[in-house]
Formats: C-alpha cells, sequence, structure tokens
C-alpha cells in the first residue's frame, strides 16, 4: 500500500531542473502583447479616452477602450460551479472594460501591441477623463445613507445580509449572575501573492477560442469565459499547465475573459496577457477585511449563556465570491461554542476597494481571529486558564451539524491540543510567563480550529475520472482537479495505485487540464480536492479492476472473484500464485487479433457529504515593548485531517499555512490613500510578505482518526492551516503584555497605539 | 519615438559560449527566456522583489531582472538548467529539494536553487541564522521556507563531511 507514505512528489524532478512549464513557458514568442489600462480613481465614471497619442507608438495593433466593447455580457467571476436555478447564480456585475469605475485599478481599456513595451508606451499615452465620485473604504461607513452607492441596484451598498437565531438571546440575558463581555476585532486586506502572477494568452482555431491560463479551475473559467464573450460554452477550450500557486486568487476568472475578448478583437490572433505584480495587488483578488462585533453573557462556571455574532465584511468593487464567504464564518460560530442562544448577522458591503474573493481559509481566518481572540478575552475575564475553557465550552464529541450533517466522531479538539501542549511545554511556559514586567517579556497562546470539507450541500459537489491501461499495465489517470504546487496529482498517484493495486511507479497523473480532453472536474478549492477526487478515483479504479479482472478471466478461464491485482500481477487468490503480469495481459488486450479491447474506465462520483477537519496553533513570542515588535520564538501547528494521504506532503502543506498565518497575524496587510482609494504598498517590498528572517522552525503535527465518510479517510488540509495562527499570536501577546490588541496585523504601529493606550510606554 | 537599439552580446550560458543580438533595455531575464528558452529563470516581480530569476553571474547570485543583458559582457551565467550531470544527474541541491519536499508549486524553486549553490560553493559552514539571511532574497509562499531550509542546510552539511543532524 503507498497510501500513508511519504513518497517523492511526482512532478519533483521537473521543478527543480526548471522542465517543469508554466503559462509563460509555453507560450510563442510571436504573440501579440495585451496591457491593460486601469483607472487612476477610486469611483466614477470615464467621460470619454483620447486614444491619438497612443495610436502612433510604433508597435501598437490595437487600442480597445471600454466605448468599443459593443454587445455587453455581463458576467460573475467567482470560481463556483454553476447553478442552473438562478436564484443561486452569482452576481453578474463584471464587464472585460467598464466605463463605470468602482476602484482603483478598474479596467478601462487595453492595448494590443507587436512587444510589451510597445504596449506598456500606448497605455500611457492613453488621456481619460473622468467624472470623479467620493470613495468609501469601510463597510460601515459605507452601509450609511449618505455614503455613495456602488451598484444602483444595492441600496447602502449591501451586497447581502443574513441572519441566524437560535433560542433567545434577549430573554436569555437577562440571567441572574451573567458577565458581559464585549469586543470589535479587525482583519486586514491582504493579497495571495502567489509567486507566479496571473497571466494568460488566448487564440483561436476556426471558430473555437483556446486559453491557456494560471488558473485553478479550468473547467468553471471556460464558462465564464463563454458567458463574457458571447460564445457557446462547447466552443471554449481552457488549457492550465503548471502553475505557480494561486491560494484562492485564481479561484476567480481574473483576465481570462478579457484575453479571450482581445483575441477576438484581434481576428484571432495569439495575445498573451502577462499581469505584473503591482497589478496583482491592485486589480486581481484579495481577501475580505472584516470587521467584528461580538458579545458573550457568562455564567459563573465559565458556561455561555448568550452570544452574537456581527460581521462586517468589506466586498470591494465586485461581487466576485459575494457573501459566500462572510456567510461561512457566520455558520461556524453557533457551532465552534455551541450555545443556547445566539444571534449573527453577517453583511457583505460593497466599497472602493480591491475586489476581494478567495483566499485560503474562506472566511474562517477572519473568523478564527475575532471568535479565538474574544475567547481568551472571555477567559481573562472569567479567570479561568484559556485551555480549560476552551474544553468546557468547545464543540463536544458527538456534535452533528444539522445542515451539513457534519459529525465530530472523534475527540479531535483535545488530542489536538494534547499534542501542542506537549510539542511547545504548554502549562510550564503559561506559569512561568505569567505577570512579567520590563520591557522584554515572553508569552504563549494558542487557538484552535474547524473547517468543512469540499462545498455540499452549498453547492454542487462532483468529481470525475478517467483511467486508461497502456500496453506495459501502466496507467494514465485524468482528473478535472488541478495540481496547483500542494501535491495534488501525487496524492491522487497514490490512491491509483492501490486502489488498482500497481506499483505507485505505474501511475502517471496527467498534470495538464484541457477542457476539451480532461473529464469535469470544478478544480482547486475549498480544500476538496484529496477527499473529493478520491470518492471518483476508487469508483473509476473499481470499475477498472472489474474490466482488467473480466479480460484476465478470458486469458486464464480463472473465475474473476478467485483473481486479484496485486503488485502489478494477476493474482490467483485461492493459492496466491502469479498468472500473468497486467503488461502481459495489456499487451494481450490491445493486440489481441480475437478479442481487442482498450481498457479504459471513467466515471463520476458526485459527493453528498462533507467532513469537519480539526486542529490547532500554539504560539510563544517575545514582545520587545519599547520597540513595538514581536518576535515569533516557536510555533506549532497540529492537525486533525484524517489519514494522511502523504505525511511529507501534508507536513510541508501545512508549514505553508502557517507562514501565510504569520503574515496575516504580525506584517501583511494593503494599505489604500483615504482620499482617492489608491493602494499604497501594492508591491512585494512594501507589503511585508515574510521572508526566510521572519520565520522560526515551523512545527506540523497531526493526529489521524480517519474520516468515516470519507473514501480513503481523508478530509480537509489544503486551507485549515492559515486559520488558527494570527489568533494564537494575538493571544501570545495577550499573555505576555496583558494588552488585547484586536487588529490584525500586530504590526509596530498598531502595538504603539495599544500600547500607549494601556499605559504600557 | 526612437528606433530600437541593439548591440552583439558575447557570454558564455550554462558553459556554452554565445554570441546574441540584443536590445540595449532588454533584461537578462528577457535574454534567456526569450532568446535562448531557459524558462527556469522565473518573472514574479521584474523589480528584484521575489529572487525567481536569479541566476549565477561568475559564480556570483544575481535578481537577473534588474540586470541589463548588456551588463552580462564576458560573464559565465548559470541557469538552474546548466546543473545537470553529464548523464542527467541532478545536482546534490536539485536532489535535496527534492527529497526534503521542499518543492509545492515549484515556481521559486530554480531561483532558490541557485542562491544555494552560491552559498553551498562558498565552502563556508553558515548558522541557522546566517543561512536565513542569506536566503531572505527569496520569496516563497507555499513551504514557509521550513524544507528550504533543511534541505540547503543538509546540503552544506554533507559538502563539509560532517554528519547530518535534523534540523
Amino acid at each position: 500500500m503507498v497510501v500513508g507514505k511519504s513518497v517523492q512528489r511526482v512532478d519533483a524532478v521537473d521543478k527543480v531542473t526548471g522542465r517543469a512549464k508554466y503559462t509563460d513557458d509555453l507560450c510563442d514568442k510571436q504573440a501579440l502583447i495585451a496591457k491593460i489600462c486601469h483607472s487612476t480613481i477610486g469611483n466614477g465614471k470615464v467621460l470619454s479616452i483620447d486614444t491619438a497619442e497612443a495610436e502612433k507608438v510604433p508597435g501598437v495593433v490595437k487600442i480597445v477602450t471600454c466605448f468599443d466593447i459593443g454587445e455587453k455580457h455581463y458576467f460573475p467571476t467567482a470560481g463556483h460551479p454553476w447553478s442552473t436555478d438562478p436564484n443561486h447564480q452569482d452576481v453578474a456585475d463584471r464587464l472585460v472594460l467598464t466605463d463605470r469605475v468602482r476602484f482603483y485599478g478598474d479596467d478601462i481599456a487595453a492595448v494590443i501591441a507587436e512587444d510589451e513595451v510597445a504596449a506598456a508606451q500606448a497605455v500611457r499615452a492613453l488621456k481619460v477623463t473622468y467624472e470623479e465620485y467620493p470613495v468609501v473604504l469601510d463597510p460601515i461607513e459605507a452601509m450609511k445613507d449618505d455614503a455613495p452607492r456602488l451598484h444602483e441596484e444595492y441600496p447602502n451598498n449591501i451586497l447581502n445580509h443574513t441572519s441566524s437565531r437560535f433560542g433567545n438571546y434577549e430573554e436569555a440575558i437577562k440571567e441572574e449572575g451573567l458577565t458581559k463581555v464585549e469586543g470589535w476585532y479587525d482583519t486586514p486586506t491582504v493579497q495571495h501573492c502567489h509567486i507566479e502572477n496571473f497571466i494568460c494568452y488566448a487564440y483561436q482555431e476556426g471558430e473555437r477560442l483556446t486559453v491557456v491560463a494560471s488558473t485553478q479551475i479550468p473547467h468553471i473559467v471556460r464558462r465564464i469565459v463563454g458567458q463574457a464573450v458571447g460564445m457557446d460554452w462547447g466552443k471554449i477550450r481552457i488549457v492550465k499547465p503548471y502553475i505557480g500557486g494561486g491560494f484562492g486568487n485564481k479561484q476567480d476568472a481574473l483576465y481570462e475573459p478579457l484575453c479571450a475578448f482581445l483575441c477576438k478583437q484581434v481576428g484571432g490572433r495569439l495575445v498573451k496577457l502577462d499581469i505584473s505584480r503591482e497589478e496583482t495587488f491592485m486589480s486581481n483578488r484579495v481577501r475580505h477585511a472584516m470587521k467584528f462585533h461580538l458579545v458573550s453573557y457568562v455564567r459563573k462556571d465559565g458556561t455561555f449563556a448568550a452570544r452574537k455574532f456581527e460581521a462586517y465584511s468589506n466586498q470591494g468593487g465586485y461581487a466576485s465570491h459575494g457573501h459566500s464567504i462572510a456567510a461561512k464564518a457566520m455558520g461556524a460560530f453557533p457551532q465552534l461554542y455551541p450555545c443556547e442562544n445566539v444571534e449573527c448577522d453577517a453583511y457583505t458591503v460593497f466599497t472602493n476597494r480591491t475586489v476581494a474573493g478567495a483566499m485560503r481559509g474562506y472566511g474562517m481566518p477572519q473568523f478564527a481571529f475575532a471568535v479565538e481572540s474574544h475567547t481568551d478575552d472571555v477567559a481573562k475575564v472569567m479567570g479561568i486558564e484559556p485551555i480549560a475553557f476552551r474544553k468546557q465550552n468547545l464543540m463536544p464529541v458527538g456534535y452533528v451539524d444539522p445542515f451539513s450533517k457534519n459529525e465530530l466522531y472523534t475527540d479531535s479538539f483535545n488530542q489536538c491540543m494534547e499534542k501542542g501542549m506537549k510539542y511547545i511545554d504548554y502549562e510550564r511556559k503559561l506559569k512561568e510567563y505569567q505577570n512579567q514586567t520590563g520591557d522584554v517579556r515572553k508569552g504563549i497562546g494558542m487557538s484552535v480550529f474547524w473547517y468543512n470539507t469540499a462545498v455540499w450541500p452549498i453547492s454542487l459537489e462532483t468529481s470525475s475520472c478517467r483511467m486508461v491501461l497502456n500496453q506495459d499495465g501502466s496507467v494514465q489517470i485524468q482528473l478535472g482537479e488541478t495540481e496547483i504546487g500542494q501535491g495534488a496529482d501525487t496524492a491522487y498517484a497514490q490512491m491509483t495505485a492501490d486502489v488498482l493495486g500497481i506499483p505507485f511507479e505505474n501511475v502517471h497523473t496527467i498534470s495538464t487540464q484541457d477542457t476539451d480532453i480532461t473529464p469535469f472536474g470544478t478544480g482547486a478549492y475549498a480544500s476538496r480536492q484529496t477527499y473529493v477526487a478520491g470518492f471518483a478515483i476508487k469508483q473509476t479504479g473499481l470499475l477498472m479492476k472489474a474490466r482488467i479482472l473480466k479480460y484476465a478471466h478470458e486469458l486464464t478461464r480463472m473465475p474473476e472473484y478467485n483473481l486479484d491485482i496485486v503488485d502489478g500481477n494477476i493474482v490467483r487468490t485461492t493459492d496466491g500464485r502469479e498468472l500473468m503480469t497486467l503488461g502481459e495481459l495489456a499487451k494481450e488486450a490491445l493486440y489481441s487479433l480475437e478479442h481487442c479491447e482498450h481498457i479504459t474506465s471513467e466515471s463520476t462520483a458526485q459527493i453528498k457529504s462533507n467532513a469537519y477537519s480539526f486542529g490547532c496553533c500554539f504560539a510563544e513570542v517575545e514582545v520587545d515593548v519599547p520597540m513595538c515588535k514581536i518576535q515569533l520564538v516557536d510555533i506549532v501547528n497540529v492537525h486533525d485531517c484524517g489519514k494522511l494521504i502523504n505525511p511529507s506532503l501534508a507536513e510541508a502543506q501545512v508549514h505553508g499555512g502557517m507562514s501565510m498565518g504569520i503574515g496575516y497575524g504580525m506584517s501583511e496587510t494593503l494599505l489604500y490613500d483615504e482620499k482617492t482609494g489608491k493602494p499604497l504598498n501594492n508591491n512585494l517590498l512594501d507589503y511585508k510578505l515574510s521572508t526566510f528572517m521572519d520565520h522560526p522552525h515551523l512545527e506540523a503535527e497531526f493526529v489521524e482518526n480517519e474520516e468515516p465518510t470519507s473514501a480513503f479517510g481523508t478530509k480537509s488540509l489544503g486551507e485549515p492551516p492559515a486559520c488558527p495562527v494570527a489568533s494564537a499570536i494575538r493571544n501570545a501577546v495577550l499573555q505576555a503584555t496583558g494588552v488585547a490588541v484586536n487588529q490584525a496585523p500586530l504590526r509596530p504601529q498598531v502595538l504603539f497605539e495599544r500600547f500607549k493606550e494601556e499605559g504600557l510606554i | 519615438m526612437s528606433e530600437k537599439q541593439y548591440k552583439l552580446l558575447t557570454c558564455t550560458i550554462n558553459g556554452k559560449k554565445t554570441e546574441t543580438m540584443v536590445d540595449v533595455r532588454a533584461s537578462l531575464t528577457d535574454l534567456l527566456r526569450n532568446d535562448y528558452r531557459l524558462t527556469s529563470v522565473k518573472k514574479g516581480c521584474e523589480v528584484g522583489e521575489c529572487g525567481a530569476c536569479t541566476v549565477l553571474i561568475d559564480g556570483e547570485a544575481y535578481n537577473s531582472c534588474i540586470y541589463l543583458a548588456v551588463w552580462a559582457e564576458g560573464k559565465r551565467i548559470t541557469t538552474t538548467e546548466g546543473l545537470l550531470g553529464p548523464n542527467g544527474e541532478l545536482s546534490d541541491i536539485q536532489q535535496a529539494f527534492v527529497d526534503e519536499a521542499a518543492v509545492q508549486c515549484g515556481f521559486c524553486s530554480p531561483g532558490f536553487i541557485m542562491t544555494a549553490l552560491e552559498i553551498l560553493d562558498s565552502g563556508v559552514e553558515y548558522s541557522d541564522a546566517e543561512l536565513r539571511k542569506l536566503l531572505s532574497g527569496h520569496l516563497c509562499r507555499c513551504t514557509g521556507y521550513e524544507n528550504i531550509f533543511k534541505a540547503v542546510k543538509k546540503t552544506m552539511y554533507k559538502r563539509l563531511g560532517k554528519e547530518w543532524k535534523d534540523c
């Protein structure tokens, strides 16, 4: 069995030799180059674009402005499966180019030129006049009656507001002897910062249009490009080669629609659209900044009597993934610490910031920062040690979510916390770091999380797989579920090897998705792929195995029920004899003059289950109070994501999530000019992405309780590692200094204000 | 608009002597990617922030995106493509990246490998803090740098003939 073993990544050698090809590496050198003209105002209307000077730039092929787009095809960009029910479709509020500017960096025109320099010069030579409106950058400000309205059809800029109620909050808070703990918590706008910026190129062959793109979701992008350029979806072909990271940004149709449109504008010639780092920050997607208002009424015994949750999610200029993200955060609140009387409200509000979409964690990093900071605040007020308080109130074993039917089957929270406490020596340090004075103080803190796996029952869950047997007994597999760096292709090969009974080396996962030939699957998001593809691989593999054994019966005259495939051989199970190799069978099957058969299998698994994944983070910090600086001394994440398919790759994936969480907690924030909405630090230097020097050793540990609903015992791990980190760091700072810092990231500017308020400096 | 200016550039790329007419405005990244299709040289920012385009110039690691192609006159350029042995064997640092699971999306890997090579070729035994500083010109969003650190440290020890300690 190879599932559960740390086998080498199938793409590792190609990636360390530079042979792995990414979008730009594949594009023909003759491609025309497109550059986008972005708005230099944050809110308003384009009145005119004078192209005269730009037309004179040698090498310019065509200039297309927002006034030249012809028939307006509004399209949604979120990387969600399409819904045939119009009430469940994403908001279609984008055009390939727009004259109504809703954020600084909106797309108002594009230049196609023979080379990059000409395209860039021509963009600079465009003369744009605007009618400028005031900007609003904060969701609570944007909800006010006198705020500028971004979209006519959304009063008070509210894209959506949903609520949930359990019990009776108003009555419950009247109980005698309750302690009220209340807090506002604030999370920043951050960007995914995959090292490969978004890039795509498009060309036509006959009536058909191909877009090669750095995307997580080729089959979804096919549909969106069709919608955006008004073409039949079957005439669009999306190819996804290796991609240099995505983290949710590329779970959106970014510029595939515009590139396809521009390609058509020049008669189907090859057009490449390569996005700069500065554009990636300004005009792609970001994580929703959220403001939370949390209230807890706590009994003397440390149990919750009533709780309130309000979230205000900053959507930026367009709907993208929209309210799904705040709704997911809200849905978690009554579950993590169940309480009989709960009031929840979540608002997603348009502002003139960068458009917010999916980013690793989909609302849960925001949720965890607010709720797990608040948990420590409550524990502190009640005088209860934070872990004891959690143990008393956390989702109990046997808890079932009535909506998703998810269940906490095992004592995962406690098992994860025990492991984390042991690694970091929690109890000793908690005591040692109490009541410190002086300039430099140490602290220890922690945070828990839970996370869903895949999107059922909110949305469609489906995965299709194809397997093909080669002459030598090796097998190719194809899935719509994409490799984006996490190691998916390797996990699929491991699963396939075990289901078929063939050596791991004999499985080849075709990494590239091509919507003309790859079976339908929705792609990399929602930490779904290992879970969801697992069903498709198992089902298709069993189908494949049955076909192989049927053919083996013809060749060996043994009944199929007495045959099996073991380590690439056809084996008679009654005595264990190897009757022939799978290669011998495959060769015979393909070249037989009597019964020729190309043995393949293909099937769709629709998944109507979901699974909770659990874990925690412990962080130890050293706070230099006068310098307002935090040094992260030690950190550990512990995950129960069921059975590990490949422990070494799982560990590596956790490291990356922890790193992202550290940035979220300590340094990363996209800043905007209050007057214009212009991003101020849209480059990797000023944005403060964590470097090698900003991290201590990252410890990743696991508890492996096999998930009973899963084809391979596994469940979500992609996003969870990023969720609990910022709050663990924040709680460590609370323990070190006694100061609750409710704004992430805890950068020196924020600490300075808080330490000043609390009289530490 | 002025006419494009070209200059003849003579340099050695991965051991091979080359002559190329280059646009004087072109970066070394442009030259290597476009003229020689050495696509291990990645573009992540094109302003010297991310390190993905790092190559060795006379043994020293540079961000090739902010190094003009014409400056490479007479220089010896090495990219990741030039590291394989005569029979296609991986170099020690490439093998270490594979063994330590230091590769995820792979986009930053070639650049990291080139800087690691500069560090290793120095023959110096660096402390953990020094190694982290020397590698800090590269950004990675997938790995948290953890396994990259292990790969470089492990190879450093191996080259120095020291015992591998779990680090």
